[in-house]
């Protein structure tokens, strides 16, 4: 299967194109597609604002006290 | 590259002669992403303090053996995943197995037209996806979409929740997360992708229903 790639495949294709693990026959295929299809450069779209989105979902902090733990625990090995 | 590794040098140096402003260094760099990695594991941030400490104790009594074959941070990682990952089964929290190469599909099937349309496999018109709106950092509605995000985060199946969490909110790169969960690259690649294609689906069903 070299033709046309539908809507369907392409999506399940996303994580893979945007890490760039694709086989280039596979990845001209996605680019092809997408040139063609809106609904498919938007869901691209949605993805990478997603994985950007998940960028931006805060870290844990560190609480003083736990820090003092950790500290405590490396001074009582020592 | 020479700099990275010198600095790593003397950071093990440090440790092994119980310097305790290199410690402390280490502990402020990576105990924030230890402990996010720690909650995809176990369910309250109690539990993962504790995960944490093993693990930095594990460290310090293992650091004169360390013989330098992964990185510190890889090595203090895999420390981490270890016991936590230990301490997971014995909570005996969410123990869905190993994922299935073949899964189905991350997006509703009826969004597609069917096999007998002009153009099976294609969106259907009135259910195409539209591109999310642009959120200028500070902007109210993207504050929501990363509480949003973070809730589904935490809704996602064990595995999953691991991978995207160290792939997309910590920035480890997908050898380092193969090599830290000992799965395969397909694995890998399938836990990441179902991953986010869950929060995809939340995050544009908040902006649907905010419309």
């Amino acid at each position: 299967m070299t033709g046309d790639m539908d809507c369907k495949e392409l999506v399940e294709l996303v994580t893979s194109y945007l890490d760039g693990s694709l086989d280039p026959d596979t990845r001209a295929r996605v680019d092809v597609h997408l040139l063609e299809c809106d609904g498919c450069a938007n869901y691209l779209q949605q993805f990478r604002a997603t994985v950007d989105t998940l960028g931006k979902v805060d870290d844990e902090t560190l609480d003083p006290s736990f820090r003092d733990r950790l500290m405590n625990a490396f001074r009582d090995w020592r | 590259m020479t700099t990275a590794a010198s600095d790593e040098t003397a950071v093990i140096a440090g440790l092994r002669v119980g310097d305790e402003a290199v410690y402390a260094a280490l502990v402020d760099r990576h105990t924030p992403s230890m402990l996010r990695v720690a909650r995809g594991y176990v369910r309250t941030h109690a539990s993962a303090e504790e995960v944490v400490q093993e693990a930095w104790i594990a460290l310090i009594k293992g650091i004169p053996k360390f013989e330098g074959r992964s990185s510190l941070r890889t090595w203090l990682f895999s420390i981490l995943i270890n016991i936590a990952k230990a301490r997971a089964l014995r909570e005996r929290r969410d123990t869905e197995v190993e994922v299935m190469a073949f899964t189905g599909g991350t997006v509703d099937p009826g969004r597609f037209r069917a096999a007998d349309d002009e153009w099976p496999g294609h969106w259907r018109e009135d259910a195409a996806p539209e591109p999310f709106p642009q959120t200028p950092e500070g902007a109210v509605l993207g504050d929501e979409l990363i509480t949003v995000a973070r809730n589904q985060l935490e809704k996602l199946p064990e595995r999953q929740r691991v991978v995207v969490t160290m792939r997309d909110m910590l920035g480890f790169d997908s050898a380092e997360v193969r090599e830290l969960l000992d799965i395969s690259v397909a694995n890998q690649r399938v836990l990441l992708h179902r991953g986010r294609a869950a929060v995809r689906q939340v995050l544009e069903d908040y902006l649907k229903d905010a419309k």
